[in-house]
Order: C-alpha cells, then sequence, then structure tokens
C-alpha cells in the first residue's frame, strides 16, 4: 500500500486541479444557470459522506467483532473523513439552495437526516477525544448507528415531498454534465484513499508511540 | 336524500367554492418586470455563491491534508525522541 501512495496522492491532486477547469467547460443548466455548477463538488462530497459513513461502520463492526487495532484505525480514520466531506456537503448545499429554492435551509427529510448523520460523526469524534479509556468501544457502536442512517439518507428524497432533487437525477444527467460530475467525483474519491491510508497511519503511530512509552516506563 | 336537498347541497358547495376562490386565490400576474428591475435587495447573483462554494471546498481539504501532515510530523518527532531515550537506556 506504501507503493502506491505516492502515485495515489499525485494522481488525486492533478483530478483534483483540474476539476474547476473540467467543470468550467459543461454547459449552464436551463432553468439554474451558474449557480448549479455548485453540484459538481457538493454531490461528490455527499457521496463520499455516505459511503464514508458506511465504511466507518463496517471497520467499527469488525473492530467490535474482532478487537483488531487495525480496524479502529481505519474507524477513526473515516469518521474524520465522513465530517470533513459532510461539512463540505452541509455548506455548498445552502450556497446553491439560497439560488435555486431562494432559501439557505428547509427542515426537509433529506437534509434533516443528513444533518443529524454529520452530527453523529462529530459526537463520534466528541467521544474518541474526550471519553477516556474505552471510550473506542462506545464510539464503534455509534459509528454502527450512524452507518444505519446512511441508506434513509440516500433514499429520504424518493419517499418524502422534498424540494431536493431525486436520485434519478444523476442516471439521467447528459454526457456534458456527467463528464465533470464524475471527473470530480474521482478526484474526491482517490483523495478519500489517500487521507483516510494517511490518517489511520497516524493512529497506528499514536499506538506504537503509546507502546513505546509504556517499555520505557517499565 | 330527495332531488330538493341535492340541489341545495351542490349549491352550498359551489358557492363555498367560489367563496374560497375569492378569498384565497392567488391574484393573476398584472405585468412583467425585468430582473435587472428589481430592488438591490431581491437581486441575488451567483457567481458569488460559486465562488464561495469553491473556496470552502479548496480551504477545507487544504486545512484538512496541512492539519494531518503537522499530526504525522509531531508524532514521528515523538517516536525517534522515545525511542532515543529506550537506546539510551539499553546502552
Amino acid at each position: 500500500m506504501r507503493k502506491l501512495f505516492n502515485p495515489f496522492l499525485a494522481l488525486a491532486a492533478v483530478i483534483f486541479v483540474t476539476a474547476p477547469v473540467v467543470i468550467a467547460r459543461a454547459p449552464f443548466e436551463s432553468t439554474m444557470g451558474l449557480v448549479q455548477k455548485i453540484f459538481y463538488y457538493h454531490m461528490p462530497a455527499a457521496m463520499m459522506m455516505l459511503l464514508s459513513a458506511i465504511f466507518c461502520g463496517l471497520v467499527s463492526a469488525a473492530f467490535l467483532a474482532t478487537k483488531r487495532q487495525v480496524f479502529d484505525n481505519f474507524a477513526v480514520a473515516a469518521a474524520e473523513l465522513t465530517v470533513l466531506y459532510g461539512a463540505i456537503a452541509m455548506v455548498t448545499g445552502p450556497l446553491w439552495a439560497r439560488k435555486a429554492w431562494g432559501v439557505w435551509w428547509v427542515w426537509d427529510a433529506r437534509l434533516t437526516m443528513s444533518l443529524l448523520m454529520w452530527m453523529i460523526f462529530v459526537s463520534y469524534l466528541l467521544l474518541r477525544r474526550y471519553g477516556g479509556p474505552g471510550s473506542e468501544k462506545l464510539s464503534a457502536g455509534l459509528a454502527v448507528f450512524g452507518m444505519a442512517n446512511a441508506p434513509f439518507v440516500y433514499i429520504s428524497v424518493n419517499v418524502w415531498r422534498t424540494l431536493h432533487p431525486k436520485t434519478s437525477v444523476v442516471p439521467k444527467l447528459p454526457v456534458d454534465f456527467a463528464i465533470p460530475l464524475w471527473w470530480a467525483f474521482a478526484g474526491f474519491l482517490l483523495l478519500y484513499i489517500v487521507l483516510l491510508t494517511a490518517r489511520a497511519r497516524l493512529e497506528a503511530q499514536r499506538a506504537l508511540v503509546d507502546h513505546l512509552y509504556l517499555e520505557f516506563d517499565e | 336524500m330527495s332531488t330538493k336537498q341535492m340541489r341545495w347541497w351542490l349549491m352550498f358547495l359551489v358557492g363555498f367554492a367560489g367563496m374560497n376562490a375569492l378569498v384565497f386565490g392567488q391574484p393573476g400576474q398584472s405585468e412583467f418586470v425585468p430582473v435587472n428591475e428589481l430592488p438591490a435587495s431581491e437581486q441575488l447573483p451567483a457567481a458569488p455563491l460559486l465562488i464561495a462554494a469553491y473556496l470552502f471546498v479548496w480551504a477545507a481539504m487544504l486545512f484538512y491534508v496541512w492539519s494531518l501532515w503537522r499530526r504525522l510530523g509531531k508524532v514521528e518527532r515523538d517516536i525517534s525522541e522515545v525511542s532515543q531515550l529506550l537506546s539510551k537506556r539499553r546502552a
């Protein structure tokens, strides 16, 4: 994995840096115009938030079942990235909505459930930071709960009435809109893999520091 | 229900619906106003919102990468420090 880290980082950086150019070349949407271009960062960030929450829940469940440290390292990394990508989705969404809907925020099912999910992972990080010994098991349980929320967030726009576009928008996108979207998504995904690996390594090294200090004290 | 009663009910319903339409119905648009003639408070340009969104994405990503790089640097310094202490003790 370490051999792949640098090429992945380079590729992620290239895609992420060139994404605004690809997006600028995309045509304007008929009713929303320029502001619709927020979509190319908003949707991949929101999608990554959901995928990251699911990954965090799965590795947390694996940690609870096996007690292997490596699962916990990846769970912490995924939780932190869920909060990062969630923050991007939560900020870019209202900036788009202000122009498209005329309001910054509506308390409909999609927005409220997304906010709730983001807050679950913020509380995961707070629990890890201030929970003391044993907090890794409690937070793993919280991550499983957060993961269970992800499918509801995804289907909420199809089940409940909302101003938010439905999930059918993405499969029906014309090619000119789809290319910049998937380009940006690839950038977000590659960057996620790079950051996840680096953050999990940080957690492993912290465990090593603790182990070395214990050895020193004995 | 007799025919006379039905007629009264029908008149009542039509009257009620008509009254609702008069009281609560939205007035039709009487004129078209060009968007650039709207008061400044009602005009909302898209560019500042788009720029703000993109700036936030880049700022958040760069901040996280910087924070991760700083934390990795610190933990590596800690490892070398405690390793030196251990090797000194062993010597």
